[in-house]
């Protein structure tokens, strides 16, 4: 059965009314107006004593009795056929337990799985890897996106490294270009970026009675029981997999990867626990990364300062992965009748891909609000209003207005330009994203007779609050402080959830705990309702006590309504259905940067940062804003630092450590603003949005805008490291 | 500095582990390896008083030992070239201390040496007997937490959380040091830890509400 109902939604300023149908059992939507106790509130993240404390138990941090140190050898070439494993020598080492071929014969970069062994100790192990001996045929290889894309190149597969072109088109953007009063035309390049995970990737394996248990450092439970499941030949109920910690992931920690694999083969083989932990080496080898690209951008304008034609020609290398498209801010950012995209993969010998927080954006942001400056120079406009003219997003055009206004815009765009040599420069950038999340996830509420309340679900929380927001949820809907709830995730044992990427978990999730908890309630009204001498209609529970909406003197307490369980506990569960049909799609952000560039030695420094951004609704400001810094920073360290410098000669990566590797410290952190918009989302009970890769999308944009303007001349290549600041000031 | 025997014999290339376990054989590598923390002379009198020019013998296979850790004498037997984070993490199961770059480059692994922030992943365990180490799990527990460990949490001041443990420890030296540290000094107090969730403005923030706590501390995060 399904009932209709009317919520507000949207802007407070500008509310929407939506009628929309829902089942029966789902709670009335969240919606504008409604007086939340615990929901909006800044709430420290209920897991956040043990992480300070030490005691949370990550992957790494697991042991078990009897358990074994795997290791993994990895080719030193980046292309070879690999004619001979010899683990002799290493299966007789002391200490030694097993070893195993891991390739199949086929290198294709350097830092692939060549074999494995596991130890008593994790020193025995790696001691034992140097005793394999591998008969390498090296073969030709390329790692350079632009020589591997030429005729002749070695190929990575066979034929050409060049993909097919992935292409989109709406109206004529040839003509429009020819029409159009404004062009532009430049290219703009990215590098590589790695997750650089803290936790590298790394798993438990232990067979036991016939049955598979996994401790992993994954973003996705139940995406490695499936890939366990089929690659072991068990059903998937003989499979269990848990992550009750994780120590980061961005996108690179899905699916049963190499080493979740070869830890399990070792425990197979030994008939013990297994552990093998990436060393950081490895991690920045094997493990994923963002792609890097290359993008030919033309704009056309009319004479008021719109966007007429946007084509793209774009192509990037994942490596031997694939997944290098940058089109989606092109096309779904600055609205224009003519857009034209054509992304190609190119494969290069060197490690694969992976999804990397917003996967596509940041390179896409970075030559779309470059491509806006310099056609706002064209037109002699102010950058701000250039894009506020091609923008059609209402909430996107409060932001703006917030963030000018907290930044400061015009005041600093009024500000005379120092004569010194160091010189200051402002920039803004847009972000979009579809944080709607989707139907799939169940929950779990649990009333325990000592008025305990667990909520259990099968999503992970890679850092950014979701064990915290799915307890604040609970806690509004059953009236609870948070403290009386526990959230049990990260376990293939709990209901079903997704992966957690995409900033899909808390819309994913909340909107079935919601549902749980709102089941729960459901059932213990009946059980309070004869003793309140009311219908369980006319109860709400609120401030831990439930009581008669119209008599409050007649009411029981939340444990004292728990004694009255038959049992030692009930227990509801809830679902995540559908987004209605009122959800909307059009999640929008802006961030505004000010740099400040000296002109002698090309050092940039990031001075402030204010970040807006659209999260649905709000349900915890704290957690929120820490992924808001995380975003922002990670996206200077994109525009400012990173690369992975690839050897053209050798194949070899040149940087993989954490020095080499040069990402954003604690005194490159400039002061960060962060505002919050609330818009309900309209799709779910919750409304809420998913924020960790908005926060990201714009943030290297931003700041390279504003060492463009610093510098006074265009940016078009990242990572803005000192040579390429001094080479653009000799061509201002 | 003086090196111990030959280790010319060893195939493998050099690498710093391979470096660590030749140089921690004779206690002239010993006071090497410890030089590079500073201010830490007493390296030199906790080791048995040998004859000038007489080197102590150790390994190369597992030594027995004893470590001073959270004021508890912990015996264990170790190979000498075991680092002190995998000494805690992997021989007395003491997990709270991250290990994430192993060439002390991120801070993960920060736990105090005689009050000092050290890097673990670069000391061997031989080197830190006779030294009061202070972990993550000596500074406090979910129940009864210190200060600097409240304040994160109330700040906020961690997201995945593997870095925590070490920006606790680094800024709880810093605290230690110097209870009114302003913002700079904060900022350059955690210098050497990598947060790659970007954490760092709530980790100030904390800080400095410790700081601002004891009576001190100019500047806001």
């Amino acid at each position: 059965m399904s009932r209709r109902v009317t919520v507000n939604l949207g802007i407070p300023e500008a509310p929407r009314e939506v009628t929309v149908v829902i089942p029966d059992d789902e709670p009335t939507p969240w919606q504008l107006g409604d007086h939340f106790t615990i929901v909006g509130v800044e709430t420290p993240r209920v897991d956040g004593p043990a992480k300070a404390t030490g005691t949370a138990h990550y992957t790494y941090d697991i042991a078990l009795p009897g358990m074994l140190y795997g290791a993994i050898l990895r080719s030193p070439w980046p292309h070879a056929h690999v004619k001979n494993v010899d683990l002799s020598a290493a299966k007789r080492m002391p200490g030694v337990r097993a070893a195993l071929k891991i390739t199949d014969g086929e290198i294709r970069f350097a830092g692939q799985e060549v074999a494995a062994v596991a130890a008593t100790t994790s020193d025995i192990a790696a001691d034992a890897l140097a005793l394999i001996k591998v008969d390498y045929e090296p073969l030709p290889f390329v790692v350079d996106m632009e020589a591997a894309s030429a005729d002749g190149a070695p190929s990575v597969f066979s034929g050409s490294n060049v993909g097919k072109p992935q292409t989109s088109s709406s109206g004529d953007v040839e003509h429009a270009l020819a029409q159009a009063a404004n062009r532009i035309e430049a290219t703009y390049t990215t590098p590589v970026q790695t997750h650089v995970s803290l936790e590298t990737h790394g798993a438990v394996a232990h067979f036991e009675g016939g049955a598979l248990t996994v401790w992993c450092s994954t973003q996705g439970v139940f995406t490695v029981r499936d890939d366990l499941a089929v690659l072991f030949n068990l059903p998937p109920d003989k499979v269990r997999v848990i992550s009750e910690y994780l120590g980061g992931g961005f996108g690179s920690k899905f699916g049963a990867s190499p080493e979740i694999v070869i830890a399990a083969r070792l425990a197979k083989e030994c008939g013990v626990p297994v552990k093998v932990m990436l060393p950081r080496g490895d991690e920045h080898l094997a493990t994923g990364n963002r792609p890097s690209s290359e993008q030919k951008v033309r704009f056309g304008a009319d004479a008021t300062g719109k966007l007429v034609a946007i084509d793209l020609v774009q192509r990037g290398s994942g490596g031997i992965g694939g997944g290098a498209g940058s089109s989606g801010p092109f096309k779904l950012v600055y609205p224009c009748a003519n857009v034209r995209t054509d992304e190609r993969n190119v494969f290069t010998n060197t490690g694969p891909s992976s999804p990397m927080r917003a996967p596509g954006w940041p390179q896409g942001a970075f030559a779309l609000e470059m491509a806006m400056d310099e056609m706002a120079r064209k037109l002699n406009l102010d950058r701000l209003e250039f894009r506020r003219r091609n923008n059609n997003n209402p909430i996107r055009a409060i932001e703006l207005e917030l963030g000018a206004r907290a930044f400061g815009w015009t005041e600093k765009c009024a500000a005379k330009k120092s004569a010194g040599p160091v010189r200051r420069g402002i920039g803004v950038a847009c972000a979009a994203w579809h944080a709607v999340g989707a139907s799939g996830p169940e929950a779990l509420a649990i009333a325990h007779r000592d008025g305990r309340v667990e909520i259990r679900c099968g999503t992970q929380d890679i850092g950014t609050g979701t064990r915290t927001a799915l307890a604040i949820v609970a806690a509004e809907e059953l009236g609870l402080p948070i403290a009386q709830i526990a959230t049990e995730i990260g376990d293939t044992r709990y209901p079903f959830s997704l992966p957690s990427g995409g900033s899909m978990s808390s819309p994913s999730n909340t909107p079935a705990v919601r549902q749980a908890a709102a089941h729960l309630k459901d059932k213990l009204f009946k059980i309070a309702a004869p003793a309140l001498g009311a219908e369980p209609t006319d109860l709400e529970a609120r401030d831990g006590v439930v009581r008669v909406r119209f008599d409050p003197s007649r009411k029981i307490s939340f444990k004292d309504l728990c004694r009255r369980i038959a049992g030692d506990s009930i227990s509801a569960g809830g679902d995540r259905i559908p987004n209605y049909a009122a959800y909307r799609t059009d999640q929008a952000g802006c961030q505004f940067a000010e740099v400040e560039v000296d002109t002698e030695t090309g050092v940039v420094r990031v001075l402030r940062v204010v970040a807006v951004h659209d999260a649905g609704t709000m349900i915890d400001p704290l957690t929120s804003r820490s992924q808001i810094n995380g975003g922002v920073l990670m996206g200077i360290g994109y525009a400012l630092f990173e690369a992975r410098r690839m050897d053209p000669q050798i194949g070899l990566m040149m940087n993989p450590t954490m020095d080499d590797y040069k990402m954003v410290g604690p005194l490159d952190v400039p002061q960060i603003d962060v505002m919050f918009l609330d818009v309900l989302n309209g799709g779910t009970n919750t409304g809420v949005l998913g924020i960790g890769e908005v926060a990201h999308v714009a943030s290297a944009a931003a700041v390279a805008c504003a060492v463009s303007d610093a510098v006074g001349a265009p940016i078009r290549e990242l990572p803005l490291t000192p040579d390429r600041i001094l080479a653009a000031l000799e061509h201002a | 500095m003086k090196s111990g025997k030959d280790k010319g014999s060893r195939k493998r290339p050099l690498s710093r582990r391979s470096f660590l376990k030749g140089a921690a054989l004779t206690s002239a590598g010993a006071v090497a390896a410890v030089a590079t923390l500073g201010h830490l002379e007493r390296a030199e009198a906790s080791t048995p008083a040998l004859p000038e020019g007489v080197a102590e013998q150790l390994g190369p296979g597992p030594v027995a030992m004893e470590l001073k850790i959270n004021g508890k004498i912990m015996p264990l037997t170790i190979e000498p070239r075991v680092t002190l984070v995998r000494a805690l993490r992997e021989h007395l199961g003491m997990t709270g201390t991250k290990l994430v770059c192993d060439r002390g480059s991120c801070g993960a692994c920060t736990v105090h040496l005689d009050g000092q922030p050290v890097t673990a992943c670069m000391v061997l365990a031989v080197d830190a007997r006779g030294h009061e180490i202070t972990t993550i799990e000596g500074l406090g527990n979910p129940d009864r937490m210190h200060p600097v460990q409240d304040a994160f949490v109330h700040a906020d001041a961690m997201q995945c959380g593997f870095c925590t443990p070490g920006m606790v420890m680094s800024i709880a030296a810093a605290l230690e040091r110097n209870p009114a540290a302003d913002l700079d000094a904060i900022r350059h107090s955690v210098a050497g830890n990598i947060c790659r969730c970007g954490t760092y403005p709530h980790v100030f923030a904390a800080a400095l509400k410790v700081a601002r706590e004891s009576g001190g501390a100019k500047g806001s995060a």
